[in-house]
């Protein structure tokens, strides 16, 4: 789960990461109360006007700007509210912004970049640094490697001042920014552990001309298995930045993601949904979808999925590939059935069954009157549904 | 022979009496593993139902007798009133963590846990446990979580694959991925090729068994003459194994890899199955096994084929 740079400003100001002064605005009204407010607080008159969506690149997009007045801040706020902002990240489509944030300008000496995430390898949690601050990151690590440092944390110790010493050494740190930078890193740790972060990145991490070390930005991703652990993380949750049916599957407990093809998928298993938008593409067509109904799915849960796949105007034909391990097939089958009730289905549709209770499956699906064509492996289902929709 | 388990295996459900252990405890016992207690913290004391479990030689064939085990209150008092030494985990999410240190502290050697949905944090610190525990010395190894569990087909199937589907034999499976390892295993029962042990690692970022692990295992079993290995997008468990297996492996290898066409910074399911920054592509990690001479089969559909073609 992704949430907003000023949501987890405030999980930081909580851990005593530190923070420029900012005010979240969903309104120009609001935007402009709160650079009044910081203007007053600070005794400044620069504001930073900053769009609040999850995709990252927002500054080069268009998305970030500096106000030199409060009247200056309005006309931003004005512009930035309710734009579609384009970034490497959004697609060409963009991203519609509906929130802002209003922070203190601030006078930075330079930017760095500081993020913390799971190692698989390692199985430890790796800090990532680098001089390169503000730039996209990946391009860093692709064309300058050296660039990036890195430090894995023990667990059972957490992050050690020297480890965080070193980094600060190697970034070229002066004596007055070490201690800052030290407390920054440790107490953004203690945040990534105890929120249950999987991904915490601060770009840029500045030092001031004053030798502070305060983080400019900041995105957060959560572990979505910890969710039973954070009740608090349903009212973080900006419903208008998700894929709306991704969000629809994710409330039905199924795991969906939309694609671009024409061949919409239902499937048991992460493992065996991915294979089998493989091979519908070795065949020559594309996945509408990726959906794993899960090993448990119910009845209820394959209908939900069933009528999703149906309901996107792009599906040319489905594939239903089930092998039942845990997943009994009558269920899937009458999920099927319920879902087509009533409904005029045009698309073709394949549908192959393995596993436990399959011939009662088998027998549900034959005797519900749907035009269904029956394969006998993940290969004859994938030709036949790719040949059924080239054919229409 | 085979690796991790077999019909000496003796098995202890740990959250036998919720409803996916019960369940499960019983699947297994019906296929003839040696389940012998169950640990639900509060009922200890009470007796567990397996069911009948099939005839063993010199009875009458058809099902065996009816099963009851004890349900103990720890994991170690099934260890020493029951003599488990291997363990299976249906324990929820918020305890899974717990109730593997519990295994591993218990005295277990092979810790296999199937729940999912684990989160990472919690592994992180499980898997720094288990690191403590084998650097002292202890024999112990955990599968999983998040994965379908160990079958050696006809003496023991620990976890929640269909064991219908699979033949004993000498081909090794090993799989970051559950329905996709009953397709390989349905694939080569089909062509009539058996399986030594199949062995699922599950699809988490941070877990207990690594594919070169397992393969350490195959490479050491006579009784394994092939393995089939099945990976995912993300992360560098499999470039990791191929560099393994060219040093390491003699015996014939095939993979596949699921998530060809995924689309970078989409998590597909799993939460480890996600390309990154460009990182843990399955055409990356193709490469890097066909250099450690694995035939690679670019298709989920002919993965015991390209096996059956290397033997």
């Amino acid at each position: 789960m992704k949430i907003h740079e000023y949501q987890g400003k405030q999980i930081f100001a909580k851990y005593g990461v530190p923070i420029p002064k900012g005010i979240p605005a969903m309104t120009v009204a609001e935007a402009e109360a709160a650079a009044k407010q910081l203007i007053e607080e600070t005794g400044s008159p620069i504001t930073v006007v900053k769009a609040q969506i999850h995709a990252g690149g927002r500054g080069k997009g268009g998305g970030v700007k500096v106000a030199k007045s409060a009247a200056d801040a309005v006309e931003l706020a004005k512009k930035i509210l309710g734009m579609q902002l384009v970034t490497h990240q959004t697609g060409p489509a963009g991203q519609k912004v509906r929130r802002l944030y209003i922070e203190q300008g601030l006078d930075i000496a330079r930017e760095l970049y500081v993020a913390m995430l799971v190692d698989r390898d390692a199985r430890r949690i790796a800090v990532i640094a680098s001089t390169e601050g503000g730039m996209e990151i990946e391009k860093v690590a692709e064309e300058h490697p050296e660039k990036i440092l890195k430090i894995w944390i023990e667990p059972a110790v957490g992050i050690a001042a020297y480890q965080a010493r070193e980094l600060a050494f190697q970034l070229g740190l002066g004596k007055e920014s070490l201690g800052k930078f030290v407390k920054l890193l440790t107490t953004a740790y203690e945040a990534f552990t105890k929120e249950d972060m999987s991904l915490l990145e601060i770009n840029p991490l500045v030092i001031l001309k004053n030798g502070d070390v305060v983080a400019l930005d900041a995105k957060i991703n959560f572990d979505d298995n910890a969710e039973f652990r954070h009740t608090e993380w349903v009212g973080l949750l900006d419903e208008a930045e998700e894929d709306p049916v991704e969000l629809e599957a994710g409330k039905a407990g199924l795991s969906y993601v939309s694609l671009d093809g024409n061949i919409g998928c239902l499937v048991n298993g992460a493992g065996l949904a991915m294979s089998t938008m493989d091979v519908i593409k070795l065949e020559g067509a594309e996945p509408a979808n990726f959906l794993d109904v899960g090993g448990g799915a119910n009845e209820e849960q394959v209908k939900k999925a069933f009528s999703m796949i149906l309901q996107s105007p792009k599906v040319k034909g489905i594939f239903v590939n089930i092998f039942g391990g845990i997943m009994r097939c009558d269920v899937i089958a009458n999920g099927i059935v319920a879902a087509a009730k009533g409904l005029d289905i045009k698309v073709p549709i394949v549908v192959r069954l393995e596993g436990t209770n399959v011939e009662i499956g088998k027998q549900i699906l034959s005797d519900s009157g749907l035009k269904i064509t029956p394969a006998d492996s993940i290969a004859d289902g994938a030709k036949k549904i790719v040949a059924a929709v080239k054919g229409a | 022979m085979a690796i991790l388990v077999n019909k000496d295996t003796r098995v202890v459900f740990q959250g036998i009496t919720g409803a996916t252990g019960a369940f499960h405890a019983r699947g297994c016992n019906a296929y003839g593993t040696n389940v012998v207690c169950g640990v639900t913290p509060g009922r200890g004391g009470e007796e567990f139902d397996l069911g009948p479990r099939p005839a063993r030689p010199g009875e009458k064939p058809g099902d065996g007798p009816g099963v009851k085990v004890p349900v103990f209150n720890t994991v170690r008092d099934a260890v020493t009133k029951a003599g488990a030494n291997a363990s299976c985990i249906f324990v929820p999410p918020p305890g899974a963590a717990d109730a593997i240190i519990e295994a591993f502290d218990a005295g277990i050697e092979l810790v296999i846990c199937i729940t999912e949905g684990v989160p990472v944090m919690d592994m992180i610190k499980v898997r720094r446990v288990l690191e403590q525990r084998r650097a002292e010395g202890q024999k112990v190894r955990l599968v999983g979580p998040n994965c379908p569990g160990v079958i050696t087909p006809g003496q023991c199937k620990i976890g929640i694959m269909p064991g219908h589907i699979h033949l004993p034999g000498n081909i090794g499976v090993v799989s970051r991925s559950g329905t996709l390892t009953y397709e390989a295993v349905g694939q080569l029962t089909r062509m009539g090729i058996g399986q030594s042990t199949c062995v699922g690692i599950g699809g988490d970022p941070v877990n207990g068994t690594d594919f070169i692990d397992v393969l350490e295992l195959f490479a050491k079993d006579d009784e394994t003459k092939g393995i089939i290995l099945i990976g995912e997008i993300g992360g560098g468990a499999e470039e990791r194994a191929a560099e393994w297996i060219k040093a390491n492996l003699k015996k014939p290898v095939a993979a596949f890899i699921a998530g060809a066409t995924a689309p970078p910074g989409k998590r597909m399911g799993h939460a480890g199955a996600i390309i990154s920054g460009g990182k843990g592509t399955a055409e990356a990690k193709f490469k890097a096994l066909e250099a450690a001479g694995v035939k690679i089969s670019r298709s989920p559909a002919t993965m015991a084929e390209t096996l059956a073609s290397m033997l």
